[in-house]
């Protein structure tokens, strides 16, 4: 497969604060430098964005010294967190900025579904919407008029085409949008989270024709997202990018598992020192962390991934045989209780016999648990009489959308807070 | 695989050339800008009562008010042509450039939203307004006609002149005028909005110098010192030469015509080099 678009070295440079008076001795100074054929002096000053640090130089590096290659037929994903470039990159991808330095070189014309709806106008009908829309995105009167039929039905907006938008919920201004943007037919297609819009129905009509864009139709495709899941289902090969820099690039897997990983480096919180607790205090939370089955310490985990509850314990055991019966209960940010578990619920129970420090662990299959922040509390009992019961969290947890369905099928309802399956039969 | 640099379709780098135009894209994009004209023609008159009734009302009661002043009070004089009449061909077409200046100049503000999202030639943008501005011209123009009949009906001896061949030179001028000045504007204020403030009343007081009330001879009787002014002025050229091939009155020459021609040629592409030089990465600073 030949290559499509290549991207050289390409880095984006802001300035930070206001445009004022300051920018224009900058730009006296930038011009100055140009005339005697001298490089931009302000290129070589900026600092790395990283978004949580205070800024400490007027300009900054958005994007830095990027380099990737597309192959014709490729879906690529870009991942990383807020603020890590990607609509930086999506932007000079789709040529609305220019890059400071660098080049993007391609083989074919890039569309962007950045914004869905561009150009549209409220007091058009939606018919006239439709080209207006089509043609910002680049497509020919010509290529909208064969398509116009498709477009319609796809929108679900049939009964309304010829009303001004103004009159459309904000729902089917969208959805107009969107079947206007699916029916694009450019060789690039640079997607950014346009998944997110829409009722439940479209949204699985949108994912669908997503997937025969890029897997039918062989489309090369840039995807970009926070929802994991999606770039999994969706993407062959990833690049994560984190304060502008390109830190990871290769195969979507390892790109997400680099991406979960290293999001936050995570120092599990020391809670021997936790004053607030009741108990015993025979066997102690020391520490929690949450492992990958790859033994590595994670904060993000996928829904319906396997994940491992890691309890360190400080002992203190006077008669050497101690029965541990440890218990967690995992919480949603406004601190309602949604599962508790103790060991002795199994039938477990942890006999410690010597002193010093020990690690429980508990393996969590297929988590059932929607995306969003989770809180995880524990209590420890020694021989049925309370040991320690620290009134703080031990631990929290991201979860991100996964394929607990194990079927690529998401789900759609982001409300709820656990998930389920079950075995369906028909019986006639 | 060793591929021919040649082979890529575009390149998206920083490097500016001085004339970086790509004719065969804004060619790809037409159909994008007949929409455009229709939609601004179209979306003007939504929701109004008297539609584009309103295009005659601001150049006829502008020539009421011009008669008034410049004729009644002042007594410029006009010649065989009826002040009324005079004033409003100085004021339609004077109108024509006024509209192509003053919103060209603010094509990067006014359409970042749309700039920032996605791509497309941005001279699209100017190119559009010049062209619905015509629509407007013609109406103007129209009730220009009007007139002209009636005061024909009225007794007044007018005639056109051989030089209503050269109208669509003419409106073409206007155009290339209003858009280079517009799309320099534009440029230059994206980052810096001092000219925004500029704009507005230069071309009130442009119109004052650019011999829209009174003729051109009037000039170089009553003041001769400030001809030049006027003279060199290429609108002044422009309005002057209107209203001679319509009214046959008022001087012309071919010196100044193709002086105004090439004036209006030069000041369009030194616009479209500045404009784009811009929009490659205006939306950072707009």
């Amino acid at each position: 497969m030949s290559v499509i678009l290549k991207a050289e070295n390409i880095s984006k440079q802001y300035r930070l604060g206001n445009v004022g008076t300051g920018t224009l001795g900058d730009d006296l100074k930038r011009w100055w430098y140009s005339i005697r054929g001298k490089e931009d002096p302000f290129l070589k000053v900026g600092g790395v964005n990283d978004r949580s640090a205070k800024a400490t130089e007027d300009y900054i590096w958005a994007l830095r010294d990027i380099n990737f290659e597309v192959k014709q037929g490729e879906v690529l994903g870009i991942i990383g967190k807020n603020g890590a470039g990607k609509s930086t990159l999506l932007k000079l991808l789709s040529r609305v900025t220019s890059p400071t330095t660098g080049s993007i070189k391609t083989k074919g014309r890039i569309a962007s579904l950045l914004e869905i709806g561009t150009g549209f106008h409220p007091e058009l009908t939606g018919r006239e919407n439709i080209f207006m829309n089509g043609a910002v995105l680049g497509m020919t009167r010509a290529e909208i008029k064969a398509k116009l039929d498709e477009i319609i039905a796809f929108s679900g907006c049939e009964m309304y085409i010829d009303t001004p938008v103004k009159r459309y919920s904000s729902g089917m201004t969208v959805r107009l949008g969107f079947a206007v943007a699916a029916h694009l037919e450019p060789e690039i297609l640079v997607i950014d989270e346009v998944l997110a819009v829409g009722d439940a129905e479209f949204q699985k009509k949108a994912i669908g024709k997503m997937n025969s864009l890029s897997k039918g139709e062989g489309r090369t495709v840039l995807f970009v997202s926070h929802n994991m899941a999606s770039v999994k289902s969706l993407c062959d090969r990833g690049i994560v990018l984190e304060n502008g820099l390109s830190v990871y690039e290769g195969g979507v897997e390892k790109a997400i598992n680099f991406y979960l990983s290293n999001e936050k480096r995570i120092i599990p919180k020391d809670l021997s020192t936790v004053e607030n607790r009741s108990g015993t205090g025979l066997a102690k939370f020391k520490s929690f962390e949450i492992i990958h089955t790859n033994g590595q310490t994670i904060e993000n985990v996928l829904s319906g991934d396997t994940v491992i509850f890691v309890f360190t314990l400080d002992i203190i055991n006077p008669n050497k045989n101690l029965n541990v019966d440890l218990g967690f209960s995992i919480h949603s940010p406004d601190d309602e209780l949604i599962s508790v578990l103790y060991s002795s619920y199994q039938n477990e129970m942890m006999q410690v016999e010597e002193d010093g420090r020990c690690i429980i662990k508990c393996k969590i299959a297929d988590l059932p648990y929607n995306e969003g922040e989770y809180i995880v509390k524990g209590r420890i009992e020694c021989d049925k009489v309370e040991s320690d019961w620290p009134k703080v969290p031990l631990g929290k947890f991201n979860v991100v959308k996964g394929d607990f369905y194990k079927t690529g099928n998401l789900g759609f309802n982001g409300k709820s807070k656990l998930l389920i399956k079950g075995e369906w039969d028909l019986i006639n | 695989m060793k591929q021919p640099e040649n082979d890529w379709l575009y390149e998206i780098s920083p490097k500016r050339k001085v004339i970086d135009l790509n004719f065969k894209e804004i060619w790809d994009y037409r159909d994008l800008l007949i929409l455009f004209v229709k939609r601004d023609i179209v979306t003007v008159y939504k929701q109004t009562i008297l539609g584009p009734l309103w295009f005659f009302i601001q150049p006829l009661f502008t020539s009421v008010i011009f008669t008034l002043v410049f004729n009644n009070i002042a007594n410029i004089p006009t010649g065989n042509v009826p002040p009324f009449l005079f004033n409003l061909a100085g004021i339609t077409a004077w109108n024509y450039f006024n509209q192509s200046l003053t919103q060209t100049s603010s094509t990067f503000r006014s359409y970042a939203g749309i700039f920032g999202k996605v791509y497309f030639p941005r001279v699209i943008m100017p190119l559009k307004t010049v062209i619905s501005g015509l629509f407007k011209f013609g109406i103007q123009l129209s009730i220009l006609v009007i007139f002209y009949f009636y005061f024909l009906f009225q007794g007044y001896e007018l005639q056109p002149n051989t030089n209503l061949f050269l109208f669509p030179i003419y409106v073409l001028m206007m155009a290339l005028l209003g858009l280079g000045a517009g799309m320099t504007i534009s440029s230059f204020t994206t980052k810096y909005r001092d000219l925004t403030v500029l704009v507005g009343f230069a071309t009130s007081l442009l119109m004052y110098i650019s011999a829209v009330p009174y003729p051109l001879s009037e000039v170089s009787g009553k003041i001769p010192e400030l001809a030049w002014l006027v003279k060199y002025n290429p609108l002044a050229q422009i309005i002057e030469g209107f209203r001679y091939m319509l009214l046959d009155t008022g001087v012309f020459s071919w010196s100044g015509f193709f002086y105004t021609l090439a004036f209006s040629i030069s000041l369009f592409l030194i616009g479209l080099v500045v404009f784009n030089r811009t929009e490659k990465n205006f939306i950072d600073t707009v």
